[in-house]
């Protein structure tokens, strides 16, 4: 596999805790006094696949875009490798954070009309400059390893379709590629299943918790479908009204606390 | 209580009073401003009569000065295409500018006043003003139609911009792309097929005005063609008539294959 150029040293986190990302007291107001997100704290582990399930509504593409500030956390601290994420004030600051995290989208949010390649290529603008992009003139490691990517996703002779030509399930693949493209410390995906039908669903979730695990890049899913979060995920987050309810393995997620995470009662009998 | 317990009810459409007074207006204003100017089915009619003296004496058309002709009409592609060149690059910046969804109100308004201004007065005033400022000839003409492009494709660029999915734009942004990279990858491809269609047809437009700027002083085609009315050549006139019409639609053939290459 290619070497990329800028991918930084994985470095361990200064404080004690294992956690590749610690969330503490973090809150999102969109509206003066009307919390989206109530203190959240939490810790997501190194290795594996997170995924934070709850009803629609509760904040969970809320906090998933604080991680990467594409929403800007109205107070807290996201701790992300030794590193607070909340406190970067400079843009030149938090785009270097930015690209050291990979994100998918439940809309796949290709650009509809660049290519396949180009669209896998835009996981590297952090690292190149503008008129490079622009000419096209990206490095070659980049582009060696976009085509080794697109044959991991199963997309090898797909490199120069454009975006708009391609199924939701293939489309989510480039989505899935674009983010490793990055080389990321961290991998979010914000209900990348959610467009999809039940066996493609699952199919996009075998890949991103391969890719993941081969890479050893941790990845927090937001996700409906609780059985597939039960299925790929080593640890399941539940929310419910802007705070988390549940944090522990998908084997303690009893009906109860599923009760206690979308309420009622009759959708579980 | 079953449905048909509810009683009477309402009106399903409201009747909207304002509007209709509106329109009573509008009807009334118009026969009133009709009869004001004077017409008449007398002057209609001896009109027509004139009309069809003025087609005949048009025909044949006259090619014998086809060396004037094309002079001014080479002249007036010159100033198309060179208005539309520099219209279009000014109005890149100023579009991205005007555009509301990636620029802050404190920029865009400036934008969109400078583009409002640009567009307040026909391609024709603003001639003659040039024609007042660099004196007669293509200069005039050229600055008047850069003006007017400005006016016209900034406006377009920016609601074109305005329009383009933010969600694209956000997965560039979150891969900690700069706001260059974001213009380059996540928003020129979108934009791009329909600017390529507003530099097409503001091309088209700048082709017709150019045939016009002559009337005032601006070089161009227009020149000769307002002395030939003068003068009564009208079968020169035609001439000239049937090599714009040419020249528009050999434009309108070149833009629609340009357009088909930028889809």
């Amino acid at each position: 596999m290619p070497v990329l150029v800028g991918q930084p040293p994985p470095a361990k986190s200064a404080s004690a805790d294992d956690g590749a990302l610690v969330i503490r007291k973090l809150c999102k107001e969109y509206q003066p006094g009307v919390p989206v997100l109530k203190s959240i704290d939490l810790e997501v582990p190194g290795h594996g696949v997170t995924a934070v399930i709850g009803p629609s509504g509760t904040g969970k593409s809320t906090l998933i875009r604080c991680i990467n500030r594409l929403v800007e956390p109205t107070s807290g601290q996201i701790l992300f490798r030794g590193t607070d994420l909340a406190a970067l004030r400079s843009s030149r600051e938090l785009r270097a954070a930015r690209r050291r995290i990979g994100m998918v989208f439940q809309e796949y949010n290709l650009v509809e009309r660049l290519t396949v390649m180009e669209n896998l290529l835009c996981g590297r603008l952090g690292y190149v400059p503008p008129w490079r992009a622009w000419l096209r003139l990206f490095p070659e490691a980049d582009v060696a390893h976009a085509f080794h990517l697109l044959d991991a996703v199963g997309l090898g002779d797909f490199a120069t379709r454009r975006a708009d030509a391609l199924s939701g399930g293939q489309r989510q693949r480039v989505g899935i590629a674009r983010a490793i493209m990055q080389a990321p410390e961290i991998i979010l995906a914000d209900e990348p299943t959610s467009s999809l039908d039940p066996k493609t669903s699952v199919e996009i979730m075998e890949l991103l918790s391969r890719l993941g695990g081969e890479r050893n890049i941790p990845v927090i899913v937001n996700i409906h479908n609780v059985e597939l979060a039960k299925r790929f995920a080593q640890r399941i987050v539940g929310m419910a009204g802007g705070e988390v309810v549940y944090a522990g393995p998908p084997e303690g997620l009893s009906d109860d606390i599923l009760r206690r995470i979308y309420g009622g009662q009759s959708w579980l009998e | 209580m079953t449905i048909a317990d509810k009683g009477p009810r309402t009106r399903p459409f409201e009747a909207n009073w304002l509007a209709r007074i509106g329109w009573l207006l509008l009807a009334l204003y118009v026969v009133y401003a009709g009869a004001q100017l004077g017409f008449s089915w007398q002057r209609f009619s001896d009109g027509l009569g004139q009309g069809g003296k003025f087609i005949a004496r048009m025909f044949p058309p006259n090619f014998t000065r086809w060396e004037l002709l094309m002079s001014g009409i080479v002249e007036s592609l010159q100033i198309a295409v060179l208005s539309t060149v520099v219209g279009i690059v000014i109005s890149l910046p100023v579009g991205l500018l005007a555009a509301r969804n990636l620029m802050p109100a404190w920029v865009t308004w400036p934008a969109r006043g400078f583009i409002a201004l640009c567009r307040s007065f026909h391609p024709i005033i603003v001639a003659i003003l040039f024609v007042k400022a660099v004196g007669f000839g293509a200069l005039a003409g050229i600055l008047a139609l850069i003006i007017a492009s400005i006016g016209f494709i900034s406006k377009l660029f920016a609601e074109a911009i305005e329009e383009i999915s933010l969600k694209q734009v956000e997965a560039v942004r979150a891969t900690g792309a700069g706001f260059t990279h974001i213009l380059i990858m996540g928003v020129q491809p979108q934009v791009l097929p329909r600017f390529i269609g507003f530099a097409a047809y503001q091309l088209d437009s700048n082709l017709r005005n150019s045939t016009m700027v002559g009337i005032v002083g601006g070089g161009g085609i227009g020149a000769t063609l307002f002395t030939a009315y003068q003068r009564f050549d009208y079968d020169f006139v035609l001439a000239m008539l049937i090599v714009i019409v040419a020249m528009i639609m050999v434009a309108e053939i070149v833009t629609g294959w340009a357009r088909k290459v930028f889809q």
